[in-house]
């Protein structure tokens, strides 16, 4: 009967040991092309992404239609003809978090590493962005370059766009704990 | 016994720990994804399919400036240069006043006809609680023309001639598309006495993508109320050639005229006689308005 009850213990702890993840409330991503005709800037809304402070876990998933753009027909191109959203329809981030101390409060410099997956291509990548632990809840953002060409991404030749090789990309998340 | 069952719940509370540590997050993610972006973005490159709309229209606050030509017929001879001595012109004016809602203007050097239209986007595809796999448009299109006939009295009423559209289309896969445009065209004057005033027709075009930026068009438009003048049924081949904020549309048709109550009842040339038209149809398009939400 003892050990039954040691059994439980151990299961609603290890139940407890679960509850540590975050998901996110709210995220933005952002990216930006500076060239010389014209700049591009649009911003995804949709992103979602869940975070274990305990192992340092870290995902992403952007659905890449959420994209929006000043202009509408450039959002059109950007789905049909760069990013081909209908066979490649989300981005994703995979990976690990490391250098936060959970009890220090402002803001920390922290690297995440793992699998950048655009475009159906995935790359190894190391981000360095800044994490910051609230009462409830973390707050992370980074900014870093992509390269069109490291995920395959073509720029059709008779488009009159001009886009940069590079573009800027700028990530905001607020996580919440979540209670599953 | 009781060690037996320490054993056991051990076992089973590290065979929880490692799952968890395993536990994949991007799928957890992609299980709470509820949100659907299979919507298509678009089904045809241009708003115009070849002489006729598409179900395609632009976002709220776009303006689409279009200049259209068909040249005379290719069969015409080298002295009047397979036809490209002999033009029709049309400048159109297209205006998304709201996502749904597309109001359009031209003037067409054929006839000195001015012509304004309603296009009414209905549903779209995949799009909404009831998934269907078609778009629905409306259009419904009035022109005057306004040329000089000094043998017959004319009047506000002679000059106008009316067409309502239903333009039915679905994007099979991301590659081809096809469209169903049901007709009904009123002329309030027509040629022969024996001409029907009101007509049906059904129209059917295709695209199809060769590469990313160019499209193969056909569209045909049959009538089923025959006229007694021989006129032929219009069907138009052509591709699109999309660059940014242009298309260019380069098209072989039999008719001469670009708007749906000129060219649906009034074609005249004979296709496979080799009465074609060589024409083009060039947009440019303008974002007068930025309708994206304001940034935080």
């Amino acid at each position: 009967m003892k050990n039954c009850c040691i059994t439980i213990f151990i299961f609603l702890l290890s139940q407890s040991l679960q509850a540590q993840g975050h998901k996110t409330v709210s995220g933005e991503i952002e990216f930006f092309s500076s060239a010389p005709v014209e700049d591009i800037q649009a911003v995804n809304n949709a992103p979602t992404g869940l975070f274990n402070e305990q192992t340092g876990n870290l995902a992403f998933l952007v659905p890449i239609k959420a994209f929006q753009f000043p202009k509408s027909l450039m959002q059109e191109h950007f789905n049909d003809k760069f990013m081909e959203s209908h066979t490649y329809p989300e981005a994703t981030f995979e990976g690990k978090l490391s250098g936060y101390e959970r009890e220090r409060s402002g803001s920390q410099e922290v690297l995440a590493e793992g699998n950048l997956t655009i475009h159906g291509q995935t790359n190894k990548v190391r981000v360095p962005g800044n994490i910051n632990f609230t009462r409830d809840q973390i707050i992370m953002d980074a900014v870093f370059p992509v390269k069109l060409e490291d995920y395959d991404i073509q720029i059709p030749k008779v488009l009159f766009y001009n886009i940069a090789e590079e573009v800027k990309v700028t990530v905001s998340f607020v996580f919440e704990k979540t209670d599953r | 016994m009781t060690n037996k069952i320490l054993v056991i719940s051990l076992i089973f509370y590290f065979l929880f720990l490692s799952t968890l540590a395993q536990d994949n997050l991007l799928d957890q993610l992609r299980e709470e994804d509820e949100t659907e972006w299979n919507t298509p973005t678009s089904t045809f490159k241009a708003i115009r399919l070849i002489n006729g709309h598409t179900v395609e229209t632009r976002k709220k606050g776009n303006l689409e400036f279009l200049i259209s030509h068909r040249f005379g017929r290719i069969n015409s001879g080298a002295y009047q240069f397979f036809g490209m001595d002999q033009a029709n012109m049309r400048l159109g004016l297209d205006y998304a006043w709201e996502d749904w809602l597309t109001l359009g203007i031209g003037r067409n050097s054929f006839n000195k006809m001015y012509d304004g239209f309603v296009k009414i986007s209905l549903y779209q595809q995949s799009k909404g609680k009831i998934k269907l796999p078609i778009t629905l448009v409306w259009l419904s299109n009035a022109s005057i023309n306004t040329i000089r006939r000094p043998e017959i009295p004319m009047n506000l009423n002679r000059r106008l001639q009316y067409a309502h559209q239903l333009l039915v289309a679905s994007k099979l896969n991301q590659k081809a598309s096809i469209q169903l445009m049901p007709t009904y065209i009123h002329r309030n004057l027509v040629r022969e006495r024996t001409d029907p005033n009101a007509l049906l027709a059904m129209g059917a075009g295709l695209s199809y993508q060769i590469t990313k930026s160019i499209h193969l068009n056909i569209e045909y438009y049959h009538r089923f109320t025959e006229q007694e003048n021989g006129n032929t049924h219009p069907l138009a081949i052509g591709v699109d050639i999309e660059t940014g904020g242009h298309v260019f549309q380069l098209h072989l048709t039999n008719a001469q005229q670009m708007t749906e109550t000129g060219f649906i009842p009034s074609t005249k040339g004979d296709f496979f006689n080799g009465d074609i038209h060589f024409g083009f149809n060039i947009t440019r398009n303008f974002q007068l308005k930025n309708t994206r939400p304001a940034r935080k």
